[in-house]
């Protein structure tokens, strides 16, 4: 497909024309680190081009940490008392600009999750569709990042419609790589001019540089070969399991951690059912009304994060890890827990075994 | 699209207290849009969320059979919020219904099959829809010998009683109940654990499949004795209680290894549960 | 405090040897620049994994409550303090413990790093003499390390352990800080002020309780937060959900809190947790003129009453 060069006015000027017309979602500075915004016209030169990872991923964007599910009234003087009635939400068409390979590559394994052969997780589904992404390259992987050794890249293209690369020199190279991408460019045209063989060929020496930037993890065929019973009672996560204080970090800041809770919640009469971000680190996810917990101990609690992503994830879908390897666990984890070791860990306790 | 997560209104019709204890009553609910009852269509061995809306959703299993038509019917232990509220509703009150979830008992291999049933406590509610099931008169020669194990604490511990001693009359079903123990002089059934009692009874296990649902201890002390019977793992099939919210594998909570207990589940044969972890 | 590593090692070895102690809370060495990890060593064999640097601001005393066994610990001074907090309130028994102490000159806060070389992208770090260098993509520069220190360093006045079976090193300096004076900018605010600072503060929280949860005081089986009959507090990241949880927290706090910093430092959206703890710290010293954890036979002043106790309150 297309691949045009634009100068960083032009592409400014591309997504302001957007926000005209659709809505538009990209990455600003707030406070000291970035987030993903709805951002007007006026907002569209805020637009952090060369930014490291957002702090929070941009899950939340197709699966906001909270948000009302249903509504419904509690008053039996109500003829619709107890009834609940789905949230009218938008699902106009919109624009995320800026997203980074590996979060786009994280909702393709969301996907797997939420749209199913059996069930489609309504939300989830219409926002998807409703939604374009335009996703920037990354020149300049962070030490924290191993997005090539989980099957994506600082140019994966995947989960994207349009790929932009900084040049390095002010200009950014837009690739346009699904059909998806190519509407985008119809209904707002980029401008720019058709890239030439030289602007060619500084993407392909970016891409290079920035894969070579990456320290492989290893070889991770093992995770798939050796059964779930080795990993599962294997003697390592005693010793991962001692730092980690169970709290919500890794999950709240990974792009692929999905699991959720559903609560009610009532004022006075009127009452809505949520959905919120949960995590597999609190003791209450798996506490049975009886009192038993299945995963009482945080050993267990610890295992199931990483058994989850490095294994159960990759036995029942058979699409490799659910981890893209950008990083943010790695550095927010408040004890150092790194994803990283425990998949070596992981990789040496299967070599023993043999 | 179809919201997976939107409950059916039904309106709760009738509650039978069923236990001395009263902690366990079952609750006849009716759906109120026509429509809804014919979209839920389910086997015996699935289970729905009860949704309480203000106070939240419980996974029950189903205890009326797909035969009995006009109804479903869920028998509910007082453990929590949901369970609590729905106590002390009264009949009249609406609430919802989402479902039919999980996998059925396996019916394309129980047909042709004897089935030995072998329940303990509260655990009897998809093992009375199945037998209810089983019974009906059009599905009644689909099965071979059907046996019965079913005991509780005591007799005031056991659910739906007036249906046990009916069945326990009848000739084309086998019917052992069994308490741990009673004061009762008149009690003219089984006393003694349902390990104990399966053991003694020995129903054959030549071309049977056995259905195991009770307490965890009882599930325990029962597996060696079907074993000693001659099932194999692949034939003794139990029926797993999680934790769930969403029912439909997607909130995440309810794994064991691979798989979800609401999705994949919650039926198990224990040579599936064998291969995975055991964390339930 | 580079050299302490050696000694922490050696004691550790002798402690795991002689069968003193069943195992060791220490730190070692972490995967990326400016973090450390919590270990538990058992063996004699493993003590070289041991280290300490200015990285060590995870409050060991976290992992003691319902620990069994003797157990060895390093610690600094704030963690000390815990430790015997920790005793007062029964989770741990002081003579299960031997505390190997670790006069500190203050840990460091790879926020402020971050913030002086524009990226949280830091290749490498080391220090010496008051520098610390630091590197990474396109920059490599020498900072003063009294400008990096953790918010809660600046202002310590405990740096040396108050309870230890051992010292890996003399004594330091303490000092001699005003611990108050942002507390009394903030009291100073008219209540539309403070409400509206406070809603700013809090509006990043996504809920995550890595403060809680880094807190060794923070060891209630059952969070008030995860409570469902009654359930006291929403889930949501709704204003008044979030403050609420944070302000109640805080009220725990009180008369308990040592300032060890963990709170603020888990936090993975930079929310200045501490200061309502501090406030509390401060209306405590001023009510009761009691510091936390300073005296192991001491009773704290919120679960012990005098009669001249103020009441100032009582209106």
């Amino acid at each position: 497909m297309k691949r045009l060069v634009l100068t960083k006015d032009e592409l400014t000027a591309w997504v302001r024309r957007m926000t005209e017309g659709v809505r538009v979602f990209a990455p600003v500075a707030v406070g000291d680190y970035d987030e993903f915004r709805l951002v007007d016209s006026d907002q569209a030169d805020l637009i952090r081009w060369s930014y490291q990872n957002t702090r929070l991923s941009p899950k939340g964007l197709f699966h906001p940490q909270a948000e009302r599910m249903f509504k419904f009234s509690t008053s039996k003087e109500d003829p619709e008392w107890n009834i609940l009635k789905e949230v009218p939400k938008d699902f106009s068409p919109r624009v995320i600009v800026g997203m980074r390979p590996c979060d786009a590559a994280a909702l393709k394994i969301m996907d797997v999750n939420f749209d199913t052969p059996e069930y489609k997780d309504p939300w989830w589904v219409r926002r998807r569709e409703a939604t374009t992404i335009v996703g920037l390259a990354c020149t300049s992987p962070s030490s924290t990042c191993f997005c090539t050794s989980v099957n994506s890249g600082p140019f994966d293209t995947k989960g994207l419609d349009v790929l932009l690369v900084p040049l390095g020199d002010g200009r950014f190279l837009l690739d346009v790589v699904s059909e998806r991408g190519e509407e985008l460019c119809q209904q707002f045209g980029p401008g720019g001019k058709e890239a030439d063989s030289e602007a060619i060929a500084t993407y392909e020496g970016l891409k290079k540089k920035a894969e070579a930037a990456l320290v492989p993890i290893g070889d991770l065929s093992p995770l798939k070969e050796r059964d779930m019973l080795e990993f599962f009672n294997s003697p390592i996560w005693d010793e991962v399991q001692f730092a980690c204080i169970n709290c919500g970090v890794c999950t709240y800041l990974c792009p692929t951690c999905w699991c959720f809770d559903i609560q009610d919640e009532v004022y006075e009469s009127e009452g809505c059912r949520l959905r919120l971000w949960d995590s597999c680190m609190f003791p209450l996810f798996t506490l049975h009304g009886s009192g038993h917990n299945p995963r009482a101990e945080k050993l267990q609690r610890v295992r199931q994060r990483f058994m989850h992503k490095l294994k159960y994830y990759v036995d029942k879908y058979g699409q490799g890890v659910a981890c893209v390897g950008c990083g943010r666990c790695v550095q927010f984890c408040p004890v150092n827990i790194d994803i990283r070791e425990v998949i070596r860990l992981m990789l040496v306790q299967c070599e023993c075994a043999v | 699209m179809n919201n997976p997560y939107r409950p059916y209104p039904v309106v709760i019709d009738d509650i039978i207290v069923e236990t001395d204890d009263k902690n366990l009553r079952t609750y006849h609910l009716k759906f109120l849009n026509p429509e809804d009852e014919r979209a839920f269509q389910f086997l015996p061995g699935q289970f729905a969320e009860i949704s309480v809306p203000g106070q939240g959703e419980i996974p029950i299993g189903i205890a009326s059979s797909p035969t009995e038509k006009g109804f479903l019917k869920f028998t509910i232990n007082k453990v929590g919020k949901v369970t609590t509220y729905l106590h002390n509703a009264r009949p009249g009150e609406v609430i919802g219904v989402r479902g039919p979830l999980g996998k059925p008992y396996p019916w394309d291999k129980l047909e042709g099959s004897n089935v030995v049933i072998i329940g303990g406590g509260f655990a009897f509610t998809t093992l009375r829809s199945s037998l209810v099931y089983m019974l009906h008169p059009d599905n009644r020669s689909l099965f071979g010998d059907i046996t019965v194990v079913y005991g509780a604490r005591n007799p005031g511990l056991l659910l739906y009683k007036d249906e046990l001693f009916e069945w326990e009359k009848r000739d084309d079903v086998t019917l052992h109940i069994t308490v741990d123990a009673t004061d009762d002089p008149n009690w003219k059934y089984n006393v003694g654990f349902v390990p104990a009692i399966t053991k003694e009874k020995a129903p054959s296990s030549e071309n049977a499949y056995a259905i195991v649902c009770g307490p965890p201890i009882m599930i325990k002390f029962t597996l060696p004795v079907l074993t000693d019977l001659g099932f194999p793992p692949d034939r003794i099939i139990t029926s797993l209680e999680m934790r769930m919210k969403c029912g439909i594998g997607m909130c995440g909570r309810c794994n064991i290894g691979t798989e979800y207990v609401c999705k994949d589940g919650p039926v198990f044969t224990f040579e599936q549960l064998s291969r995975l972890p055991n964390e339930y | 405090m580079f050299d302490y590593t050696e000694k922490i090692r050696e004691i550790a070895r002798r402690l795991l040897q002689e069968k003193k102690v069943d195992g060791i809370i220490g730190f070692k060495k972490g995967t990326i620049p400016m973090m450390n990890q919590p270990v538990f060593i058992t063996s004699p064999d493993r003590v070289e994994l041991l280290h300490w640097d200015s990285w060590c601001g995870v409050n060991l005393a976290n992992y003691l409550p319902k620990r069994e066994g003797r157990i060895g610990i390093v610690a600094k001074g704030c963690d000390t303090r815990s430790i015997v907090v920790l005793s007062q309130e029964n989770q741990v028994q002081r003579d299960q413990l031997y505390i190997i102490g670790v006069p500190c000159r203050g840990m460091l806060d790879r926020r402020k790093v971050w913030e002086v070389v524009g990226s949280t992208d830091v290749k490498g770090i080391e220090e010496g003499n008051g520098k610390v260098r630091v590197w990474g993509n396109g920059f490599d520069l020498k900072l003063e390390r009294s400008e990096l220190l953790q918010n809660n360093c600046v202002i310590c006045v405990h740096r040396n352990p108050v309870v230890f079976d051992e010292l890996v090193a003399d004594e330091v300096e303490e000092q001699s800080v005003d611990r108050y004076g942002d507390i009394r900018n903030i009291e100073a605010m008219s209540s539309d002020e403070k409400w509206n600072l406070f809603q700013e503060i809090f509006s990043r929280c996504i809920r995550c309780y890595a403060c809680r949860n880094a807190c060794p005081f923070c060891y209630c089986p059952q969070c008030f937060v995860d409570e469902s009959r009654p359930q006291w507090v929403g889930k949501t990241i709704d204003r008044t959900d979030t403050l609420t949880f944070h302000l109640l927290r805080a009220f725990h706090m009180a008369g308990r809190c040592t300032d060890c910093g963990a709170c603020e430092r888990a936090c993975p959206v930079g929310i200045p947790v501490r200061l309502l703890t501090k406030k509390l710290e401060k209306d405590v010293k001023e009510l009761y003129g009691y510091e936390a954890g300073v005296q192991l036979d001491e009773r704290p002043p919120l679960d012990t009453y005098k009669p001249d106790d103020p009441e100032d309150f009582i209106k």
